[in-house]
């Protein structure tokens, strides 16, 4: 079980959360005028690192807002929380 | 050696001390025709296939770890085909075919039970989605039956179909030919008749990197030292990623963790597997009494081959509702595997970006049932260097083309 830091509520337990998948994946400006293949890439397309992941998480069962976290996917460790539209730690993305 | 009641009562004379090893275990050679990457129930299946259907026998199968120590066997030993859309259904009823002979083809008792599988209904709209699905299996030639709550109650005395019931149960779908196979042995008979046609299966082998030639894929670079293929198969289930970004390219697919648990062993009490999809739980009884039961996977992306306590207690709940003579069980054991899913919920099946680097992944939630159609797809893919009318739809340039076969739901979800 994860214990969670919301950056507005504090910790709190995973089953409160909605998971939100990759974060920093960008819709393209254009839709109409990029390729198959990459719009291919941004809806289907994910990191799935092993290791430090960055992802969307959402309060969902208490203050109802996202965050992004910096996550360890073997140890689960929750590395960092940030707020949604800042840049990505370390200049990932 | 070949198993028999002969040889069973001469190995027990000696005290059941003399057994031969089941598979040998070979150093790892300078250069092979085909290396496949994973030794699960897939890639086992895949040099199998290999060997017997397509003669080629100077194939290598690297497993990270032990055979069968991964997904193969840490599911819950689920057996169906009664997929809804055409392609898939066509993928998994070849795969049902199959297992009905294995045991014999093989000489090794996979435990194959034809014992029955139910998926519940339990709202109106569930039932029609329901309805949809027989009559769809149907017209591809599966079997498949609409059973009302009376006949399931029947079927299965022991479920709660009270009116009052947390989750009324209005109706069923049932497979009959569906059941369960005994996971362990699906990899120990696949790795024993591989390595009797010749195929090498190298255990604690991890693979580190790809090389390549002008493109192409020439080999693999090993914990055990490089090894050189002409063609090369991965076969890793959750870790077709990692895979993957060695060798330079993106999957759409993300790794989640898939929970699974056992009850202590109890008296015969369930003799069909009962599948809900509206709590996503699934449970069937073991030989050995325990009840086994699955959920859904982990939310999040893992690695960790662990889960949340949140997904069994959710999922242990209903089945408590549904089912309230287990109410007073306990759980023994609880694992986890690292399932690969798919955006449209199917697998991926044949050619890279690099030449000569074949995937076979992307089987998320549900891939145990389809262990020898998989490896026969992919060993003729691997043979031929094209897939199969069976798995050509299921390429990875579907995403791409919007060619998608969407599983989700259709499938009734529940692995």
């Amino acid at each position: 079980m994860l214990l969670i830091e919301c950056p507005w509520c504090g910790a709190r337990d995973e089953a409160e959360f909605t998971y939100g998948g990759e974060a920093h994946v960008v819709r393209p400006e254009n839709p109409e005028a990029v390729s198959d293949s990459e719009w291919a890439d941004y809806l289907f397309y994910r990191k799935n690192p092993r290791g430090d992941h960055l992802e969307q998480w959402c309060h969902s069962s208490g203050c109802r807002r996202w965050f992004n976290a910096q996550r360890d996917t073997v140890t689960y460790e929750i590395k960092r929380v940030y707020q949604v539209g800042s840049p990505p730690p370390g200049g990932e993305g | 050696m070949k198993y028999s009641l002969f040889s069973l009562i001469r190995n027990g004379l000696s005290h059941h001390e003399r057994w031969p090893r089941a598979w040998r275990s070979p150093e790892l050679k300078g250069s092979y025709d085909v290396v496949i990457v994973g030794g699960g129930g897939h890639g086992l299946a895949t040099a199998y296939y290999l060997a017997k259907e397509h003669a080629v026998t100077s194939v290598a199968v690297l497993e990270k770890g032990y055979v069968g120590g991964g997904n193969t066997g840490r599911n819950t030993e689920i057996v169906r085909s009664n997929y809804l859309w055409d392609d898939a259904a066509r993928l998994y009823e070849f795969s049902l075919k199959l297992w009905q002979d294995l045991s014999r083809e093989l000489n090794f008792n996979l435990m194959y039970s034809k014992r029955g599988l139910l998926s519940l209904g339990h709202s109106l709209q569930e039932m029609r989605d329901i309805a949809r699905r027989v009559n769809a299996n149907r017209l591809n030639g599966i079997d498949s039956e609409l059973l009302s709550a009376e006949e399931v109650r029947e079927m299965v005395p022991i479920l709660n179909t009270s009116p009052g019931a947390r989750y009324p149960v209005l109706g069923a779908s049932l497979q009959r030919r569906g059941g369960t196979a005994r996971h362990d042995a699906v990899a120990w008979g696949l790795a024993r008749a591989a390595d009797g046609l010749g195929v090498d299966v190298v255990q604690q082998c991890e693979v580190t990197g790809f090389r390549r030639e002008n493109g192409r894929v020439v080999g693999v670079d090993t914990t055990k030292g490089y090894v050189a293929a002409k063609r090369v198969g991965v076969v890793t289930a959750g870790s077709s990623g990692v895979l993957a970004s060695m060798a330079g390219f993106r999957l759409p697919i993300e790794s989640h963790p898939l929970q699974a648990w056992v009850s202590e062993p109890v008296k015969p009490t369930l003799d069909a597997v009962v599948m809900s999809n509206a709590v996503h739980a699934y449970v069937s009884q073991t030989d050995r009494g325990e009840l086994l039961a699955g959920a859904g996977i982990d939310s999040y992306n893992g690695y960790g081959q662990r889960g949340s306590f949140s997904v069994p207690e959710h999922a242990i709940s209903s089945l408590v509702e549904l089912f309230p003579i287990f109410s007073r069980l306990r759980m023994m054991r609880q694992w986890a595997g690292i399932v690969d899913t798919c955006p449209d919920a199917c697998p991926i099946i044949g050619a890279t970006p690099v030449d000569g680097l074949y995937f076979n992944c992307g089987w998320g939630t549900g891939g145990y049932k389809a262990t020898p159609g998989s490896g026969w797809v992919f060993a003729y893919t691997l043979a031929t260097g094209r897939p199969h009318r069976l798995n050509a739809p299921f390429s990875l340039d579907r995403f791409r083309t919007g060619r998608l076969i969407d599983e989700h739901g259709a499938a009734g979800v529940a692995h």
